[in-house]
């Protein structure tokens, strides 16, 4: 029997609509060739001024948003790059889940392969939940995945829905290469049906040239 | 037999099995890697023991972090430390598992999504995967291309496959002919104008109609990346004649035979009559001026002889989106963005980095001066898209009016090499996102043609190129 699946943590509201990868995860932190340091890319520009001072205002300097592990985004979150160290770097900060009205669709699956919880909600409930949590003492929402709802500080509840193979992925941590190396002789076979019917798609690089 | 879309028919002829109703086991005939998306894959791979399955269905590039200054590419040299590393790292990678790579002294070197077209590497019927979002354009030539993440990545390199969410179909059709002035630059920037940045978000779009037909291979790669931008998984066109002559020009691997058996089934490779659709845009040409973005979001963007929007017209957050895009961009709402001022020009990219795009620049600027207070640019999209054009002239044009003439790469489309904008700066680009701080922090893009941004330059501030001041 599996533990309880519930995330409970502090909700930072964002609302910003579009709010692409470049500004998530900027360029200046894709120089690397593992996935540590990422932490202190998240929303950069947004987080710091040009002479590298926090900028008060912004949401994640505020103290009441301290360890936040909830984000309040806004529509079309994670549109743009497919640089997978904009969720990589949400994690390293602290972040759990992300609740939006809709997801960048690269975003959405690279946050699925590394168990970044996604709750899609309508704009107006988000709106709800950012203003209740803005106006009230308590910022921390609860997330229950196994019943798929969540709930407010004042104990309203928003019914969500997770795709079935996101919620497994998630709960069950699913060692995706694993399992589709399991099905390398389909994979065979269909190599030998597809190339018999279509030779042209075929692409047979040489191996590189040894410097 | 249902009828089926073309993209349908992509998906169907690459499942190797069903997983569940929504997704599919989906096979990569080829796969793309550039140096900054693709380390955490190969280590991954390292630390589970597991093998590339197929080493020569797999291609890599150099793009992103790469200098282009004009120095030879046999002397290339990239001096950012982390970037070299990353370089270093690609090539060890790619060597230790036989994977052919394009590297910083490659003649061949460019942009992955130009590079991969011209060396015949992209064909009809193909399903190409790449971790770039601008893996779109590749349906400019009936393959389905779209981007994955460093995870899929991995996947890819293990499997040759991908667990994939089928995506929803969307037609959109584009009747008529595209004006004087208007490329499918304009075209696209003006159909996300109106269907928004998340307006194709779930759909693989299939490209359709008269203006479609009328373009150039290499011009429906331009519509065909960009539509990534209103939020699409995939963009495609069915092939025609034009398609089948360019991959005929480039192909170099199969002999005659295949090659008419492969023309005869990629002319074939369309939607079925009666397909359906599960949503559907239609446009006229005709009416598509060119267009400039003003905001920060590749769908603010309006007609060259339009205005920057009021805040004040939308409810909530939409308010307060567009108030954030307006603050960033430094221009008043209501006002013209013609004659808007610019310190930059650039022209390169994925988008606009080919040989007809820099023709297209050249047409505009030849025997005239890069006005004093403007830095111009021209990148190239590859080695070969160079040499085209200084063996016909097109690279000395562009020179002769004073536009910098450097060497190929991804370049300050995203600023990942050392091409970056000042704080401040305001640039006319040709490339595909205009996002807070993409070329630079608190830089500033305009997103238009590379004819328009030739213009810009010559003017140094926006200019309407059908106007034909822009030629006095």
């Amino acid at each position: 029997m599996a533990e309880p699946f519930v995330l409970t943590g502090i909700a930072a509201p964002l609302p910003i609509n579009n709010l692409d990868t470049d500004q998530i995860m900027p360029k200046q932190f894709l120089l690397g060739i593992d996935k540590s340091g990422l932490a202190r890319g998240l929303l950069y520009d947004l987080r710091v001024d040009a002479d590298g001072r926090a900028r008060e205002r912004f949401v994640l300097n505020r103290p009441e948003y301290r360890g936040a592990k909830i984000l309040l985004g806004g529509s079309n979150f994670g549109c743009g790059s497919s640089r997978e160290h904009a969720v990589w770097g949400l994690q390293q900060a602290g972040f759990e889940a992300v609740i939006a009205p809709s997801y960048g669709e690269i975003f959405y699956f690279n946050a699925s392969n590394n168990r970044l919880l996604l709750v899609t909600l309508p704009a107006q409930e988000i709106e709800a939940i950012a203003a209740e949590i803005e106006s009230g003492e308590d910022q921390q929402l609860s997330i229950d995945v196994d019943d798929e709802v969540l709930l407010t500080p004042s104990g309203r509840r928003y019914a969500f829905s997770l795709p079935a193979r996101q919620k497994q992925m998630l709960v069950e941590g699913l060692d995706m290469v694993g399992m589709t190396l399991r099905q390398e002789a389909a994979i065979g076979a269909f190599e030998a049906r597809h190339w018999t019917v279509q030779p042209w798609c075929r692409i047979d690089l040489p191996a590189q040239q040894q410097a | 037999m249902f009828s089926r879309t073309l993209y349908q028919k992509l998906v169907d002829t690459h499942t190797v099995s069903t997983l569940d109703a929504e997704h599919v086991l989906l096979y990569a005939d080829l796969h793309i890697m550039n140096e900054y998306t693709s380390p955490q894959a190969f280590a991954g791979l390292h630390e589970k023991g597991l093998r590339v399955r197929r080493p020569s269905q797999q291609m890599g590039v150099v793009d992103h972090v790469i200098p282009t200054r004009a120095v030879p590419v046999s002397s290339r040299v990239i001096e950012i430390a982390d970037a070299a590393r990353q370089a270093a790292n690609f090539t060890r990678n790619c060597a230790r598992h036989g994977i052919h790579l394009f590297d910083v002294h490659d003649p061949v070197q460019g942009i992955e999504h130009v590079v991969a077209p011209e060396l015949g590497l992209i064909r009809p019927g193909m399903v190409v995967l790449c971790g770039d979002s601008h893996t779109t354009t590749y349906g400019a030539l009936g393959a389905l291309g779209f981007g994955i993440g460093t995870s899929e990545v991995e996947h890819v390199l293990a499997t040759q496959t991908l667990v994939y969410r089928v995506a929803g179909n969307m037609r959109i059709a584009v009747d008529g002919s595209l004006a004087r002035g208007a490329t499918s630059k304009d075209l696209v920037l003006h159909i996300i104008a109106r269907i928004g940045a998340q307006g194709a978000r779930g759909y693989a779009v299939e490209y359709a109609g008269q203006a479609i037909d009328a373009l150039s291979a290499e011009a429906r790669m331009t519509l065909c990346n960009m539509t990534v931008e209103a939020g699409a998984r995939a963009a495609l066109i069915a092939p025609d004649r034009t398609t089948l002559d360019y991959v005929r020009g480039k192909v170099r691997d199969l002999d005659a035979v295949t090659l008419d058996a492969a023309c005869d089934a990629w002319s074939r490779l369309r939607s079925d009559d009666g397909a359906r659709f599960d949503a559907e845009h239609r446009f006229d040409a005709s009416s598509v001026a060119p267009y400039v973005t003003w905001g920060t979001s590749p769908d603010q963007a309006v007609p060259v002889d339009g205005r920057i929007p009021e805040a004040d017209n939308g409810s909530g957050l939409d308010v307060a989106t567009l108030r954030k895009a307006l603050d960033y961009i430094g221009l008043p709402a209501g006002v013209a963005i013609e004659g808007t001022p610019i310190d930059r020009v650039f022209i390169g990219s994925c988008t606009n980095a080919r040989i007809e795009d820099l023709r297209a620049a050249a047409e505009i600027v030849r025997g005239r001066k890069v006005a004093p207070t403007v830095r111009a640019m021209v990148v190239p999209g590859s080695g070969m898209v160079r040499d085209e054009a200084e063996r016909e002239g097109t690279a000395q044009i562009l020179i002769d009016a004073g536009f910098e003439w450097r060497q190929p790469g991804c370049s300050m489309c995203l600023a990942m090499n050392d091409d970056v904008l000042a704080p401040g700066e305001r640039c006319a680009s040709t490339t595909n996102r205009n996002f807070e701080g993409r070329q630079g922090r608190d830089s500033k893009t305009h997103l238009m043609s590379p004819a328009m941004a030739a213009a810009a330059a010559i003017a140094g501030r926006i200019v309407d190129i059908r106007k034909e001041s822009v030629h006095g």
